[in-house]
């Protein structure tokens, strides 16, 4: 148990250790669904879902795994259960809101391979978090993504009226912008802690 | 695919033409988390290539069992069943790179590299195809994870596998071990594929101008 205040899980996760921009999670989607703003925002929404949803079920999980003394299962439980998680999400999409649905398209299913959720759920197993920390945990995270996504949309919906030399464009460009956006959110090191 | 291919093209085509990493981009998060050692990278993309090996074998061997519909969870299980050996033979042979690495090793479960190849390639191809096709892509993995860790290695600790390179007066680029380090570097990588691939296409626009010239 660590007794680290819940505001500073929140400030670490968002910002000081950005799950993106710092931890490297999540990019494929960071790179792939960048493009448009408003897009970005949903997949982050989505995303910030998912993490707070399969955090809770991780945390019940490691419970019952130490009680049952079977940590070497946590891996392949963890990922049947984010598998699930995002299923149930994607059903749930599908039925409120089929435009968004259309829109999240095949990036809403591969949010099982996100990083971001599994690294979320070994994270604050291996930092041992209590239950309202976790979630608060994974809240954090959640933003963080989010901001991380939508900055870096808007940096590219300009971009797109910009003449750039043709090697750099597509990937390259949007990773130098991301090494920009690391350097930027590494200004948040001396908060939280 | 076409099937007059032989093993040895399914094992080329992983390490140059289809890198999974500089040119299908895929698998971005360990490449960009761990490569801040040559030592580090290297240690990280072999131990995805061992996943990627086994995960393909044992993928290809039960495609005829595997039901369409659970397919996906399945290739799950198989590929979270070999990380858990590799995260526990790693814990038991070094436990500094074990540090060193974290819960990367854990993480290699969703590499999309991974899950791509079980879906696109061992799922419809033979065992000696898809081991092929696993070694080509894991070693392909492997050294392009190490081209990233030796750049930000010696630019960032003025060193290789530990050992110092320069002399003293030389300035780490500490940004180069950063995480900002890890996108200028791969940027650069990038870069320079984009501008072989561009510069092999020109040559072949002009070349097959000049035959036609000829021709003519």
């Amino acid at each position: 148990m660590v007794d680290d205040s819940l505001w500073t899980i929140f400030i670490n996760a968002s910002l000081v250790n950005n799950f993106v921009l710092a931890y490297f999670l999540g990019i494929c989607p960071f790179l792939g669904v960048s493009a448009k703003l408003e897009t970005a925002s949903r997949m982050g929404g989505a995303v910030t879902f998912v993490m707070l949803v399969s955090s809770i079920c991780a945390f019940g999980i490691q419970t019952l795994l130490v009680a049952i003394d079977a940590p070497y299962l946590k891996l392949i439980a963890f990922i049947a259960v984010i598998a699930s998680t995002v299923q149930l999400v994607e059903m749930f999409i599908k039925k409120v809101s089929p435009a968004l649905f259309r829109s999240l398209g095949i990036f809403l299913p591969l949010i099982t391979t996100n990083c971001a959720i599994l690294g979320l759920a070994l994270f604050q197993t291996n930092k041992g978090y209590s239950f309202v920390q976790c979630i608060v945990y994974a809240l954090g995270a959640g933003a963080g993504f989010t901001l991380a996504l939508v900055l870096m949309a808007g940096l590219r919906e300009k971009l797109e009226l910009a003449e750039v030399p043709d090697v750099t464009r597509g990937t390259a460009m949007a990773l130098m912008i991301a090494g920009l956006l690391s350097v930027t959110f590494m200004g948040f090191g001396g908060l939280g802690g | 695919m076409a099937s007059s291919k032989s093993s040895t093209d399914e094992f080329i085509k992983g390490l140059w033409n289809e890198n999974p990493v500089f040119v299908q981009v895929l698998g971005m998060c360990p490449v960009l988390a761990v490569s801040n050692t040559a030592m580090n990278a290297l240690a990280m993309g072999l131990a995805t290539a061992f996943v990627l090996i086994m995960s393909n074998i044992v993928v290809s061997s039960l495609r005829s069992f595997i039901p369409k519909q659970v397919r996906i969870a399945t290739y799950f299980l198989i590929i979270a069943t070999f990380v858990t050996v590799v995260d526990y033979v790693i814990q038991a042979v070094s436990l500094d790179l074990y540090k060193a690495l974290g819960a990367f090793i854990s993480l290699i479960v969703v590499n999309c590299l991974l899950l791509g190849r079980a879906e696109a390639f061992a799922s419809k191809n033979t065992i000696a195809r898809s081991t092929m096709d696993g070694l080509g892509m894991g070693i392909g993995f492997a050294f392009a994870l190490f081209c990233l860790g030796a750049v930000r290695e010696i630019l960032g600790n003025g060193s290789l596998f530990g050992a110092s390179l320069f002399h003293d007066s030389f300035e780490n680029w500490v940004v180069m071990i950063l995480p900002s380090g890890g996108f200028f570097t791969l940027a650069g990588w990038l870069l320079l594929f984009n501008w072989l691939k561009q510069r092999r296409a020109k040559r072949e626009a002009t070349t097959a101008l000049g035959l036609r010239k000829e021709v003519a």
